[in-house]
């Protein structure tokens, strides 16, 4: 079957390769910048990014239909089917590059919109130039709550943030109150002590406050520890119904190991980071099972997309093997989005663009998110995104959130440590 | 009174203390024979925990994988020294600083090239459950690591005390020209010093991944803390590493659970301010 799929994926893309070698040739051309890390720490990932965003380039100037928003409807219809073109800028990881490659685009290559930039910090710099000239900048997947929160007029998400990420949590739990007869009230608050776990221990107390539970001990550790015994102490002294933790994997795994040691057997609901790298499982053997983790993507999920797993197989043609992740996910789609509101605009005007993006509404099932669709604010957030809530079932993830997309139902109560 | 969790902190910061005690034990025994400070000790002990993951893929288990582990150390110890210690003690006394420094920064390199940096652990099937005494819970495999750390520290002293070579090797620290002029051979005690450190510090990455996992930066997580012991304790004295490793160990768990875990290290670091300051020569230094 797979082999099938491969053959057919190899057919598709020789179909679609066609178009896209006479793209130099065709006179009508829309140029669109994207400005990714392509060098530098985040080189790997920017790499991905890139292959993710020309395989939806390519699909939308094919003419293989597949099940997402303008594949196969070779290039922009309403533009006489001019073909997209994406130029790559490459960012280095580093806020004044991106800022600087965002300037060029706009000014030497005159592209009629942006897309970027993969970090929270180069997606901050390059939006700012972009407002400046005034051109539509669509960021796929940077996850800082402030991005969105600037008053920018040209700046648009397609990515939940980190806030909502949080939320999702509380929400899963709620439903799972519902479903279980479950009444938590006090959460143990467990995060390393760099930006990524201050972040979630900030947001996560303005939404307890908010939902009326109680922080029974908020625990901030110095990441990378050698031992964590005074913190599991600290939580289980502090009797909570419930544990919300964010760690890298390291810590996550020592954190798993020393709560069986010492007994506790509280649910865990974390924010991904080491909860979901394939070391986890690796690690903790039988151990891991029953833990619950938000993340930004699972292919592991109810399919209301049937062509997902097809378009999963023609991208790792591309990624030397790798499967979809949520960057790689997102960055697809904005180029589909971006597409759709150009075809929409049926101009290249900058203003008719971003009235067309603001204008957007995409039905999840035409995308390869997990969502229930794009849609955006007037902040340019996209509405209607949301994560995914997994649970570790006999030693593999699966999804148990939203319903929607559920694979598997939540196992809850979870059971103590020596029936596992 | 109400203890709370008093008597498991206490318990649980002993057992923690033991494996420190066997890393910092390797460290001062290099620095009490030959007055150099191994900045690549962590490494060292990163290296010890590679290879017990490589064993335990053949199906060799960390606590059967010990003496191998332990036996490769010793010989690596053994060979860095005679290739390229043995120099640096022939230039300035910074030489043995960057030298060392560089030994670490080449063999974290080699580690990131190698295994990359991917967290891994052994999957340890033997040691899974935990013990209870009372209110008291013990994991299986903190306890085997702790009581493994202790059996290597015991052999260690009896051999350093009780053998004419551990007494050529005291002799070395105490007064190198006098040794030397006794008849003992300086460079192989240098040698054995760097084996033995090198093998107590591969018994310990052994244990440590009955409860840990190895990543090419490892070392620092581990070797800072053994240079505060080995500073607490008195430098080149094996009684006060093991002393000191179980002070560190107390005070970190305790400052944590009844200060905040964000800020476990400060009491260590001030422990051993006011001891360097009281006590310049460490608790049970000589020097």
């Amino acid at each position: 079957m797979k082999r099938l799929i491969a053959a057919l994926g190899a057919a598709l893309l020789l179909a679609t390769a066609g178009p896209v070698a006479s793209v130099q040739a065709a006179d009508k051309e829309i140029v669109i910048g994207s400005i990714l890390p392509l060098t530098g720490t985040f080189a790997q990932t920017g790499a991905l990014l890139k292959a993710g965003q020309e395989l939806a380039r390519d699909l939308i100037n094919g003419h293989v239909s597949y099940p997402v928003t303008m594949a196969g409807s070779d290039g922009i219809p309403s533009l006489g089917h001019a073909k997209i073109k994406l130029i790559f800028a490459d960012s280095q990881g580093r806020p004044d590059q991106a800022a600087t490659v965002a300037e060029q685009l706009i000014t030497q290559d005159h592209v009629v919109a942006i897309l970027g930039s993969y970090t929270s910090a180069t997606t901050q710099t390059a939006s700012l130039r972009a407002e400046q000239y005034k051109i539509p900048f669509l960021n796929p997947d940077s996850s800082n709550p402030q991005l969105t929160e600037r008053g920018l007029h040209w700046f648009f998400r397609i990515s939940p943030h980190d806030g909502t990420f949080t939320e999702n949590m509380f929400q899963f739990m709620a439903d799972l109150k519902k479903a279980k007869n479950w009444n938590p009230k006090r959460i143990a608050l467990v995060h390393e002590d760099t930006l990524f776990g201050k972040g979630f221990g900030d947001v996560t107390e303005e939404i307890a406050k908010r939902e009326g539970y109680t922080i029974a001990t908020h625990v901030a550790y110095p990441a990378n520890t050698s031992e964590v015994q005074s913190e599991v102490q600290k939580v289980k002294a502090s009797n909570p119904d419930v544990i919300f933790i964010a760690s890298y994997l390291s810590d996550s795994l020592l954190y798993m190991k020393t709560f069986k040691q010492q007994g506790v057997d509280i649910p865990i609901i974390a924010q991904d980071a080491g909860f979901v790298d394939p070391g986890f499982i690796a690690g903790l053997g039988k151990d891991a099972n029953y833990m619950f983790t938000r993340d930004t993507y699972a292919l592991n999920i109810k399919q209301r997309n049937l062509g997902v797993p097809l378009i999963n197989e023609l991208y790792k043609q591309r990624s030397g093997g790798k499967n979809l992740d949520g960057n790689v996910a997102r960055d697809f789609t904005a180029v589909t989005v971006i597409a759709d509101a150009i075809n929409r605009a049926k101009s290249t005007q900058p203003e008719a663009i971003r009235a067309a993006l603001a204008a957007t509404n995409i039905d999840g099932k035409r995308t390869v998110m997990p969502w229930k669709g794009i849609k955006f604010n007037d902040h340019g957030q996209n509405t209607e995104g949301a994560g995914l809530i997994l649970q570790i079932q006999d030693g593999q993830y699966q999804t148990v959130w939203p319903g929607f997309v559920a694979s598997k139902p939540p196992i809850f109560p979870i059971p103590a440590w020596d029936k596992r | 009174m109400e203890l709370g969790p008093l008597p498991q902190l206490l318990v649980s910061g002993v057992l923690a203390g033991f494996v420190f005690a066997l890393i910092a034990m390797g460290l001062t025994l290099i620095f009490g024979v030959m007055d150099v400070v191994n900045f690549a000790h962590g490494e060292f002990l990163m290296i010890a925990m590679y290879l017990t993951l490589g064993f335990s893929l053949v199906g060799l288990q960390p606590v059967l994988a010990l003496p191998f582990v332990a036996l490769a150390l010793f010989l690596f110890g053994a060979f860095v020294y005679r290739i390229f210690v043995r120099r640096l003690l022939e230039g300035p006394p910074e030489a043995s600083i960057f030298g060392t420094f560089g030994l670490l920064v080449l063999l974290q390199g080699l580690a990131q090239f190698f295994f990359t940096s991917d967290v891994r652990s052994v999957n340890n099937a033997w040691f899974t459950g935990a013990v209870r005494l009372g209110p008291i819970r013990i994991g299986e495999p903190e306890l085997v690591a702790a009581l493994g750390a202790l059996v290597v520290a015991i052999v260690l002293y009896v051999f350093i005390e009780y053998t004419e070579t551990g007494r050529g090797m005291r002799a070395t620290s105490e007064d190198r020209i006098a040794a030397t002029l006794m008849g003992i051979d300086v460079q192989r005690m240098n040698a054995l010093a760097w084996g033995i450190g090198s093998a107590c510090v591969g018994a310990a990455g052994a244990l440590l991944m009955l409860t840990y996992q190895v990543y090419p930066r490892v070392g620092a997580e581990f070797a800072l803390t053994a240079f505060v012991v080995v500073a607490l304790g008195g430098f080149g004295s094996i009684q006060g590493a093991f002393v000191g490793a179980i002070l560190v160990g107390l005070v970190e768990v305790l400052g944590g659970f009844y200060i905040s875990p964000a800020v476990k290290l400060i009491p260590v670091y001030l422990l051993y301010l006011i001891v360097v300051l009281l006590r310049p020569q460490g608790l049970l230094g000589r020097r």
